[in-house]
């Protein structure tokens, strides 16, 4: 019996997709119903989703024991499929979330079995390798990357083909390719949605890249934790050996390219080109000053390129459209896509890809569907940890690396956290440093010390001790730090302080004047209070106090013991008549 | 360190000023050639640059971002901004941050007035701690009998892990913890004594502050100066000799033996020796062993010198196998110790309990040699009671009052005092191997050697070789210093000694420190290649002032086999003068 329907379902809980199995065939369907696993679909707001084709419906948030009735009802469109504003679609109309997306480092993922090569190629998958080495030559290869006008999704946006070409110019024995997959912004997982989801789009990008800089070996330096992306990688290399399109004497053209998987540790400064080098080579992740640069001087003093996953998912795509086509994508220094975890305040988070030049505006409201309760966006951060943070009155800029940078964010490898009026900058500012004074690796003065001293300046100044020269000493320390910094991890880690005083000097301002915090998030500057005119004395806040500090007789005002609140703030949502006010 | 010399010259513009330097110049050297001092924690010559401490940023025209000096090589037409308002405001914030996590304790801390941070504090002028003070409450590691390691005062320049890695190529210590919980210490975290620590004490030289210092003794030699019952007396290493007036401002190198004797004496040393006597009877028993070895049983050859307390224990931990190489010829200041509590004591007629043995030593694995063994009790007590480096001495010697400028020239004891210019250079790399050749040369043939002076076997280079020609015989020798640089030759003597083949060298020396004793863990501060050209040719000076030059012709040490010893390898001298090795784990914990 022929095939009538293929059924993608995601693969993080095996236990649905066995339920769809055992259902398909309690019913006798398994003849004509192929169930694909695949990985992630980008939405991540959904624990379980599945994309029934023909149909193109898709279904979200459903339990194993709903199976059986979604098979009964031959995948009508449910409870569980997209339809209301919060579900974005049904049917194969226009998908807002999917709407503005352009999918080129994701084309593979939640189409394809990530643990397929055959369904890999089936996507065109190492037609470029092939092409290349059949009919190509290093210089036009890197030609081809300089009109693709691809810059490295890792963060600092240098030209790929630069970097291939540097390494392709030093005369050594032996050079490497590394893909850096060491990804490690908190909330940040485009990196490991590629490896899980189509990891031998990043080995055929890394084999080009070999091709290109003379390299014969590869290492994918890789988080230990994300298991399954080590799993699919590993996985990937051992098929993409056995089928000749790695390994030696690919397709028979006497390329040889070899790849190895290396577990990092989970150190965020790992990430950094030098740091990550020393942590292959056995060292202790720490950077060292550049020059000599890792294209020329890497690992084991190879010549070594270190692209980042994204960037070399991108390079078979180049190579199968042609870089003039690639070019045409994206605004004029920044050319193609960028895949961006999409995540805080808004409604749909999840990974979205869209064409550089897209507005933040178009991120947060067309894709992410605006802001979550309809409140009132009041900025969005860029970069991870080394970003900054971008005041709403400049969403409509096109994002493109130089626009990110002038509003004193980066690109970073693609975090953008949504914030509301409820979120306070002293707060968030304190979130990023704590990050990276836990992250940083110690070497430098400027970086160990630094941070510690920002982050206990914030802390005083949202304690409400801030005094009048901690703005100063703020911004002399950032300074310090973004100049004198041995590494980028270093040199940016002050950069969500710099851009909230920057936007938000009225709340720093606030806080260290006035002792207020706007946006009500710093405990000790706020204050719970009964308005007795307005209690009607139900109890329901004293019940709902963890430290009982309401007391009050029945139908009679009740008081907050301000000297034992924590300030926790269960009363004042607890309140059914609006009588505790926030100060 | 030596490095390739560079052969292409380039030109660029510091300030505004034209320099020339060569390729691969770091732009910190280049400054200097404009007159130019760019303020740096982290970076020494010795050394790799780190780039850890972040206060030699500089600004290239046409660069974006600032470099940092140490790390960055020099180019063609580069212009080089060093100093502006806006670089002097970063590293005064850098200058600051690294202050606020440092202890304000100076006043009492052993590196006052000789302290890198101190002294740039002063420089930049810091009168107060605008960024909260943090400091770290962690415990002092004072496991070792030479050293003291003082997390809280660590700026984590990194200069002493550099040091133990690749200087030394010992591993103790290491960087724990990251972030700001980083700190230095052994890895696996366990005290310093439990580690691979050979106790060089290079770490201890390169600090630029009071982070790892040497165990400070000096209040411990003040009480046996004045106990009445003891009868103090003190000997001298050949190296302290040409370093020892740094302490007082003088260039490195200048010679103040005859100032010291007349210092010891003033602080109430009723006996004043020489180490150097004894460096010219360890040529005696260890010449005498190399020429036994030579002539009648050479298939136990390599002969390897045993004088460095650093070496012995590196040896004993990392080459366990090859002790049956090592001469078991005790150290010169332990070969001294033991005859000024048996031969000079009885001499005296003064009891052996009550002599009081101090040596001022260049080096801080001597403060764990005192204790190594039983055989360093040969006297039937411990030989030499207490070491002091060079800088404990400097500091005793401030403390006393003495004025050092002025004091008078004296002489040495004439017992167990008198030296040859073979005994002097043993504190040089080579010193010890040619001192050997100018004595072997007699032994073997009972002629004098020609020309005293082995050239190969003097310098800086890591490895040096030599072939000598003891009439016919052809003995090879080769001297390595830094332990880094032993592996290269201790590699090659096993695989010889593995495969049956000959041994690629007859007679090698070896010295744990870089330049030799010169540049021991516990000589005054400031080392760099420079310091070392001058103090090693104040060394080879010294060996030329000498009107003997090899130890064979010290009379005092012919005296003393005379009168006491009997003769080089007798039953008394094997008794005092000789000791044994034995296998260490590197890690006791």
């Amino acid at each position: 019996m022929p095939m009538t329907r293929t059924i993608f379902i995601s693969d993080n809980d095996p236990v649905l997709h066995d339920a769809l199995v055992t259902a398909l065939r309690d019913r006798n369907l398994q003849e004509t119903t192929r169930v694909r696993k695949t990985s992630i679909f980008g939405l991540s707001t959904y624990s379980s989703l599945m994309k029934v084709f023909p149909e193109n419906v898709m279904f979200a948030n459903f339990a194993a024991s709903d199976i059986a009735d979604m098979v009964d009802s031959d995948f009508a469109p449910n409870k569980f499929s997209y339809k209301d504003e919060t579900l974005p679609f049904v049917g194969t109309g226009p998908v807002p979330f999917y709407h503005k997306q352009y999918r080129i480092v994701l084309r593979n993922c939640g189409v394809i079995n990530p643990e397929s090569i055959e369904d890999y190629i089936g996507r065109q998958g190492y037609k470029a390798l092939a092409k290349i080495l059949s009919s190509m030559s290093q210089e036009q290869v890197i030609e081809e990357m300089k009109a693709s006008g691809l810059r490295g999704r890792g963060g600092a946006g240098f030209p790929t083909w630069m970097k291939w070409n540097f390494s392709r110019q030093v005369e050594a024995a032996e050079k490497c390719i590394v893909c850096n997959a060491d990804e490690g912004d908190p909330g940040a997982y485009m990196d490991r949605a590629v490896l899980e989801g189509d990891p031998h789009s990043v080995l055929e990008g890394m084999a080009i890249a070999g091709f290109a800089a003379g390299a014969q070996r590869g290492y994918v330096y890789c988080r230990a934790e994300y298991p399954l992306a080590i799993e699919r990688v590993e996985r990937a290399i051992s098929d993409a050996e056995k089928a000749g399109l790695l390994g030696d004497n690919i397709l028979g053209t006497g390329f040889s390219f070899h790849i190895e998987l290396r577990l990092g540790a989970g150190a965020f400064v790992c990430g950094e080109e030098t740091a990550l080098i020393a942590s292959i080579e056995g060292n202790r992740g720490m950077p060292r000053p550049r020059p000599p640069f890792p294209a020329v001087k890497g690992l084991w003093g190879m010549p070594t390129v270190i692209n980042n996953v994204e960037t070399l998912a991108n390079v078979p795509y180049i190579f199968l459209k042609g870089g003039a086509h690639y070019a045409k994508i994206g605004t004029e220094k920044s050319k193609g896509t960028k895949v961006f975890a999409l995540t805080g305040k808004v409604k749909h988070s999840g990974l979205v890809e869209v064409p550089m030049g897209t507005t933040l505006r178009e991120i947060v409201y067309d894709v992410g569907g605006g802001i979550l309760k309809n409140r009132k966006i009041k900025a969005v951060q860029t970069g991870g940890p080394s970003g900054g943070v971008i005041a709403e009155q400049y969403l409509d800029t096109p994002i493109s690396y130089e626009s990110l940078s002038e509003l004193g964010s980066i690109m970073g490898s693609g975090g953008m956290i949504v914030m509301d009026e409820t979120d306070c900058v002293v707060d968030i500012s304190k979130f990023y440093l704590q990050f990276t004074v836990d992250e940083s690796c110690g070497k430098c003065s400027p970086c160990r010390i630094g941070g510690v001293q920002l982050l206990s300046l914030l802390n005083k100044i949202s304690r409400g001790e801030g005094e009048n020269e901690d703005i100063a000493k703020l911004k002399q320390i950032s300074k310090a730090m973004q100049v004198a910094s041995l590494c980028g991890l270093g040199q940016t880690s002050s950069n969500p302080v710099v851009s909230t005083l920057r936007y938000f000097a009225d709340e720093y301002a606030a806080h260290v004047d006035h002792k207020k915090c706007p946006a009500g998030k710093c405990r000790a500057l706020i204050k719970f209070m009964i308005d007795p005119e307005k209690c009607r004395g139900c109890g329901l806040c004293a019940r709902r106090c963890p430290v009982k500090c309401i007391t009050g007789e029945s139908k009679k005002p009740h008081v907050i013991d301000q000297s034992q609140c924590i300030k926790c703030g269960e009363c004042f949502s607890a309140c059914k008549f609006k009588s505790v006010t926030r100060d | 360190m030596d490095t390739a010399t560079a052969t292409k010259t380039v030109s660029l513009k510091i300030n505004g000023t034209g320099v020339q330097v060569p390729e691969g110049t770091s732009i910190l050297e280049a400054a200097k050639k404009a007159q130019v001092k760019i303020p740096v924690l982290c970076t020494h010559a010795d050394l790799l640059p780190s780039g850890s401490c972040g206060l030699c940023i500089v600004k290239i025209k046409g660069m974006a971002k600032q470099v940092r000096a140490c790390a960055t090589a020099v180019a063609e037409n580069m212009e080089v901004i060093t100093h502006d308002p806006e670089l002097y405001e970063t590293r005064r914030t850098v200058l600051e941050l690294i202050l606020s996590n440092h202890p304000d304790d100076c006043l009492r801390c052993q590196r006052n007035n000789n302290c890198e941070l101190q002294r740039l504090a002063a420089e930049f002028g810091i009168r107060e701690s605008r960024f909260a003070k943090k400091l770290k409450n962690l415990p002092k590691d004072t496991s070792t009998t030479s050293l003291i390691l003082d997390p809280q005062k660590c700026i984590l320049c990194g200069r002493c892990v550099s040091v133990c890695q690749n200087m030394q190529n010992v591993w103790a210590l290491e960087f724990i913890g990251r972030g700001y919980d980083m700190r230095i210490a052994p890895a696996g975290d366990i005290k310093l004594n439990d580690s691979p620590c050979i106790k060089c004490g290079q770490c201890s030289a390169h600090c630029p502050v009071g982070a790892i210092v040497e165990k400070d003794e000096v209040e411990k030699v003040w009480e046996g100066l004045r106990d009445p019952e003891k009868y103090p007396v003190v000997q001298m290493a050949p190296a302290v000799r040409v370093a020892f007036a740094e302490g007082f401002g003088h260039p490195s190198g200048e010679i103040v033996t005859k100032k010291m004797y007349s210092l010891f004496r003033r602080l109430g040393f009723k006996a004043v020796f020489d180490t150097n006597f004894s460096a010219d009877l360890t040529i005696m028993e260890e010449g005498s062993e190399f020429v036994d070895k030579l002539l009648n049983r050479p298939h136990e050859l390599p002969l390897i010198t045993s004088c460095c307390p650093a070496w012995v224990d590196y040896l004993e931990k990392f080459y366990h196998d090859m002790i049956n190489y090592f001469s078991t010829a005790k150290s010169p200041q332990e070969m001294l110790g033991s005859l000024a509590k048996t031969y000079y004591a009885e001499k005296m007629g003064i009891p052996l309990d009550k002599v009081f043995s101090v040596s001022v030593m260049p080096c801080t694995a001597k403060k764990y040699e005192i204790g190594r063994c039983a055989e360093m009790f040969s006297s039937g007590c411990q030989d030499v009671d207490v070491v002091l480096t060079t800088r404990e001495l400097v500091r005793m010697a401030k403390a006393s009052g003495i004025d050092f400028e002025a004091l008078p020239e004296e002489e040495s004891d004439s017992i167990l005092g008198e030296y040859t210019g073979a005994g002097t250079i043993f504190g040089a790399t080579g010193g010890v191997m040619e001192a050997a050749i100018r004595s072997a040369y007699f032994l073997v043939t009972k002629e004098e050697l020609g020309d005293i002076e082995v050239k190969a076997v003097r310098g800086l280079k890591g490895v040096k070789e030599a072939e000598i020609d003891i009439k016919g015989t052809k003995v090879r020798v080769a001297v390595a210093h830094g332990i880094a640089n032993v592996k290269a030759v201790l590699d090659k003597v096993r695989a010889a000694r593995d495969n049956g083949t000959e041994t690629p060298w007859h007679f090698i020396e070896v010295m744990a420190c870089y330049g030799g004793c010169i540049a021991g863990g516990g000589q005054p501060y400031g080392v760099n290649d420079e310091v070392r050209k001058q103090r090693l040719e104040g060394m080879y000076k010294d060996d030329i002032l000498q009107p003997k030059r090899c130890s064979h012709h010290n009379t005092e040490v012919q005296h003393v086999y005379k009168e006491f010893l009997g003769h080089p390898g007798s039953h008394k001298a094997h008794d005092l003068l000789h000791t044994h090795y034995t296998k260490r784990e590197l890690y006791t914990k």
